[in-house]
């Protein structure tokens, strides 16, 4: 064997054990949560409100407030979202003030999560009078989102080839129906990825809403988008911190039940970007 | 014969940024002809193209003077959607939408509103026959436009910009990435559709102008050195430039 091909070998097998040491926590992380709070998963637990002090019963109410924000973040973040992306893209003038935007946005996804509780606290909860509420909690986690959905959509629709911009406008189409027919319908995987890559973070935060929405220990389900829910991961980390002598398998019961509503959105917009990839494929 | 001119542009300087791409460019265009334009690499013929529906604007570097005259109006007056519609391209590479072959013709259309069903049925089928495809695709319009032959992928590029009934039909290098007999078969479309279209060519193949276009004109440079007919371009040039590039001494 020559020493070009001992170095092949050898850049082999070190690259694909770093690879492994990267997936190593994930899955460690994964395998432990499941063996822990398996045995707490039953259909009581998921179906029943949380009893006394929160040691029995289920955590019900908390799925229904994750679900509950998640759609609402999308609701707001989305639409919002894949808007200015488009305006990015397709309309603005390259000049000074667009890459000063374009620079903003980059950043904001790198702000701290509680910065954005804090400030959806005072503007929606204080300010705006949405008190602590579904509303106020899924307009800062919809404010935390938007920066990854606005970047994922931005490379999604700079991925589309200038061609079909040009074939269209060539027959006579107007921007936007050049945008809405030649340009969206082709950036539409890319848009999901980076949205559902964004709503499952916020589904998993817990300083957003810490002060804007959630719940302590509140066992009936909202009326309005005014009520207060109660949502996974704060209950998680109030269960975790906050009651003394509560069984483990609880918390990993509740933590498993988050990464598999967390898998679930991801499993979704797998379906759907197979779906429409096979629709449009160029 | 007195020919009508569908298109007169006079004076039209175009520049991207600093670089002046078409200098001081007069020319009429006639009904029913079909306009070659030769020159080599650079020479302005795609500017000099895009001039007439606009498309240089996508360039967000690109400036113009002079007129353009389309039936009487000039086309800075015109709206783009409307210009393009009058005016259609057909691009150097076959350039079609990954859908299929019947929603790329029903593209056109659809954008001026015609949703009608059946309407939109006759618009494809009359575009097919007319760009001489319908009856290789006729069994098959629900496939998707990108498994054609690059040669009748052009021919669908032809169909479609049919299909939104324009006056004028600009052709920008149709043929470069073809094989003999797709060319033919191109040509043989042009030569159809002479009798209801005007048409401009733009080529960089000089016996493809000989062979199809009507008048002839040659551009240098970013000038238009000289037009004239068919005929007298290619055996009598007047322009000792003229008589070097058709005589392929240089270009």
């Amino acid at each position: 064997m020559n020493a070009a091909k001992i170095r092949e070998k050898v850049a082999f097998v070190v690259l694909g054990f770093i690879t492994l040491l990267v997936v190593t926590p994930i899955i460690l992380t994964i395998l432990y949560i499941v063996k822990n709070g398996l045995g707490a998963i039953s259909w009581e637990f998921i179906s029943q409100s949380p009893r006394n002090g929160m040691k029995e019963g289920g955590i019900f109410p908390a799925i229904v407030g994750t679900i509950l924000l998640v759609v609402g973040t999308m609701l707001f973040s989305l639409p919002l979202g894949v808007l200015s992306a488009v305006y990015l893209v397709e309309y603005a003038k390259d000049n000074a003030f667009t890459r000063m935007i374009k620079l903003s946005v980059v950043n904001l996804s790198g702000i701290p999560s509680i910065i954005y509780g804090l400030f959806g606290f005072t503007l929606f909860v204080l300010f705006l009078r949405f008190g602590t509420s579904i509303l106020a909690g899924s307009l800062t986690l919809a404010i935390m989102s938007l920066p990854v959905i606005i970047t994922a959509s931005k490379e999604a629709l700079e991925a589309v080839p200038d061609s079909f911009r040009r074939i269209s406008l060539s027959l006579g189409a107007t921007k936007w129906q050049t945008v809405r027919y030649c340009v969206l319908p082709y950036a539409i995987p890319g848009i999901l990825t980076g949205t559902v890559l964004s709503l499952s973070r916020a589904a998993g935060e817990t300083a957003p809403i810490l002060f804007t929405v959630a719940a302590f220990y509140l066992p009936r389900l909202p009326h309005s988008v005014f009520d207060q829910v109660m949502a996974l991961p704060y209950h998680l980390y109030v269960i975790s911190t906050q009651v003394p002598n509560m069984p483990m398998k609880i918390s990993f019961a509740t933590a498993f039940v988050l990464i598999t509503l967390v898998f679930l959105m991801n499993l979704v917009s797998i379906i759907l970007r197979t779906h429409f990839r096979k629709k449009k494929q160029w | 014969m007195v020919a009508e001119a569908v298109i007169k542009v006079t004076n039209l300087n175009s520049y991207f940024g600093p670089l002046q791409a078409l200098k001081d460019i007069t020319v009429d265009i006639y009904k029913n002809e079909i306009l070659g334009i030769i020159g080599p690499a650079n020479s302005g013929k795609t500017t000099f193209l895009y001039a007439l529906n606009r498309l240089n604007y996508l360039n967000t570097a690109y400036l113009q003077n002079g007129r353009i005259v389309l039936e009487n109006r000039n086309i800075a007056e015109i709206s783009d959607n409307i210009l393009r519609k009058k005016i259609g391209i057909i691009f150097a590479m076959p350039q079609v939408l990954p859908i299929s072959i019947y929603n790329n013709i029903a593209y056109g259309p659809k954008v001026h509103g015609i949703t009608r069903k059946n309407i939109v049925n006759e618009i494809v089928e009359d575009a097919l026959q007319k760009a001489y495809l319908w009856d290789e695709v006729k069994d098959r319009l629900d496939m998707m436009a990108t498994r054609l032959s690059g040669g009748q992928q052009q021919r669908l590029c032809i169909a479609r910009t049919l299909a939104c009934e324009p006056d004028v039909i600009l052709y920008d290098e149709p043929c470069s990435g073809l094989d003999p007999i797709s060319t033919a078969k191109i040509e043989d479309a042009m030569q159809q559709l002479k009798s209801n279209y005007t048409q401009v060519l733009v080529t960089n193949n000089t016996k493809q102008a000989a062979r199809v276009s009507s008048r002839c004109g040659f551009f240098l440079m970013g000038e238009l050195v000289e037009i004239n007919q068919t005929a007298d371009v290619f055996s009598n040039p007047k322009d000792k430039r003229t008589e070097d590039y058709v005589t392929g001494r240089f270009g």
